[in-house]
């Protein structure tokens, strides 16, 4: 089967421009990434800030060119360092953005998010567009009547649900998911994941998702790829990179991760009294 | 051995639409050398009643309580003087940005200084000294060379360090640290934790952790208090709460991790408990 996304050898290179005491350089934020995501998977690309993450959403989201390498998008070459994609390729890949603060536009109603993408990549009539966008709010697990609503009367997790409504208005078959969870709170992003699970499950959605929170990551993704410094360190199934994660970076990353097991929190309080009787003493 | 008590603390903020009460009769009390975590989702009021004890909320705030007291000591009585002398020495407070917590046209060296001189009577040399030993208590690489720095040629993990450096400057007996991991990387976040917790153990300090991150409770509380809508839901050594948590919103906010998942979907809070029950 052609994976509904691959990129062979990735390179991303970002021109910094020099002064008088500085002579101008590039910086590579990505070097040489593969990857593939199969139909109905969900990809996970982990890293510290930094690394190179957003970088590589990005150029798959077709926001920003790969400065080398080669894209394909459901089998097709991708290049959009010359011409911006059309609405037929924007129509297959969207994007939800980490801060559902910043990616609404505060003057814009909710409906007129939802019909934006309708009225710039297709001809569907105005009746329609409504139509849809009112069923969409449902889909969310929001209701027809915010559609004349403003985006400061939702609260965060309501908004990210309208971020992720507005990516699905054009029916994509892949979504790229830029931190979507990480400004949202514990409860909130466990709602916002559950819904991410269901629309996969429905609509044979295809994610990658993009995140530096290990329990996310065990959560919700089927593949996962740690970058660190703009390379691909390790890369694997899930169940692989959890049970035997083998660059000293991934390790490194599972040290730091908070556990909240009984056992590790007992060891914990065990450690602290002996240190604090040894101090008494 | 309380070093700080609260009793039926109340704030209220004064909105175009009437009063919004942010903290509805909390009570709390930390020991020395204690860390208390008082953990809650945004809107909880965790961070709005320690900023009432350092008396660094807006006008519009109603604080009352019942009692507050450090060390024996009525803050609420305390006349603005007197309160100076408290917050900043004995009581100082880190914040959730770093960066944006710094000033950015002075050099760190200058911020910490600036701190030893107002609170410690310290210049010239023996300012500049003791800034290099902090510096090097909260381990930041090449003391002297940063010392020169701006805070926007450091990286968030060291601007958090100069924070606790600046925070620690006066040999604190209390500090309150709100979200002081929240904006940084795991592994960052991973030093900036094992940093507080040394310096708490090896100052005896009480330190009181603002967090909304079950894992970084886990990981450093000794006491946990679990706030919801400003009311008080829970409290508890750490290991009883994580072990047998009484209240259904903690027992909700457990049942969120996703590393606690056990089947294809994430448990939710009012799958716990409906919003109604708690108003």
């Amino acid at each position: 089967m052609t994976p509904v996304v691959e990129g062979r050898a990735i390179v991303r290179d970002y021109h910094v421009p020099g002064n008088m005491l500085r002579r101008a350089r590039n910086v590579r934020a990505v070097k040489g990434i593969d990857f593939s995501v199969q139909k109905g998977k969900t990809l996970a690309i982990v890293g510290e800030s930094g690394s190179g993450k957003s970088t590589l959403a990005r150029i798959i989201a077709l926001i920003d060119p790969a400065s080398g390498g080669e894209l394909l998008i459901e089998g097709q070459r991708v290049d959009i360092s010359a011409r911006r994609p059309g609405p037929e390729l924007r129509s297959k890949v969207q994007m939800v953005f980490q801060n559902p603060y910043g990616s609404l536009n505060p003057r814009q109603k909710i409906g007129d998010v939802l019909t934006e993408p309708l009225i710039i990549n297709t001809d569907v009539p105005a009746a329609e567009r409504r139509d849809r966008a009112r069923a969409m709010l449902q889909k969310v697990g929001l209701m027809p009547e915010h559609y004349n609503r403003y985006p400061h009367m939702f609260s965060g997790g309501q908004r990210q649900r309208i971020a992720i409504a507005r990516a699905l208005m054009l029916n994509p078959s892949l979504l790229v998911l830029d931190e979507p969870v990480s400004a949202l709170d514990l409860s909130v992003q466990a709602q916002v994941l559950n819904l991410l699970a269901d629309l996969q499950d429905e609509m044979g959605l295809t994610y990658v998702f993009v995140s530096h929170d290990l329990s996310v990551v065990r959560y919700i993704a089927d593949d996962v790829m740690v970058i660190s410094k703009g390379e691909a360190v390790e890369q694997g199934t899930r169940e692989a990179i959890f049970a035997n994660p083998t660059h000293p970076y991934t390790r490194q990353l599972f040290a730091a991760t908070p556990v909240t097991d009984v056992e590790a929190i007992r060891a914990r309080v065990a450690r602290r009294k002996a240190a604090r009787q040894g101090t008494v003493a | 051995m309380s070093l700080l008590t609260i009793r039926n603390l109340t704030v209220r903020f004064a909105t175009a639409t009437g009063s919004f009460t942010a903290v509805d009769g909390v009570d709390l009390s930390v020991n020395r050398g204690e860390v208390l975590a008082i953990v809650g989702e945004s809107g909880s009021g965790k961070s709005v009643s320690m900023l009432a004890v350092m008396g660094l909320l807006p006008d519009t705030a109603t604080v009352t309580a019942d009692q507050m007291t450090y060390d024996g000591q009525d803050i609420l009585a305390m006349t603005p003087a007197q309160r100076r002398k408290l917050i900043g020495r004995e009581i100082t407070m880190i914040f959730q940005e770093p960066v944006a917590s710094l000033n950015p046209s002075f050099t760190v060296g200058f911020q910490i200084e600036e701190v030893l001189r107002l609170n410690l009577g310290l210049s010239g040399k023996a300012a500049r000294n003791r800034a290099l030993e902090l510096f090097r208590a909260v381990g930041i690489p090449e003391p002297e060379e940063k010392l020169k720095a701006y805070p926007h040629q450091m990286s968030g993990g060291q601007c958090q360090r100069v924070m606790i450096a600046i925070a620690i400057a006066s040999n604190p007996r209390l500090l309150i640290a709100d979200e002081p991991t929240t904006a940084l990387d795991v592994t960052i976040q991973k030093q900036i934790l094992d940093l507080l917790m040394s310096l708490q153990e090896d100052y005896g300090m009480g330190l009181i952790l603002i967090t909304h991150d079950m894992g970084v409770v886990a990981e450093t509380a000794d006491r946990v208090v679990v706030q919801y809508k400003g009311r008080k839901m829970e409290e508890a050594e750490v290991l009883d709460l994580f072990e047998n948590p009484q209240s259904p919103y903690t027992r909700a906010l457990l049942a969120a991790l996703p590393e606690h998942a056990t089947g294809d979907r994430l448990p939710t809070v009012s799958d716990f408990f409906d919003k109604e029950a708690v108003r």
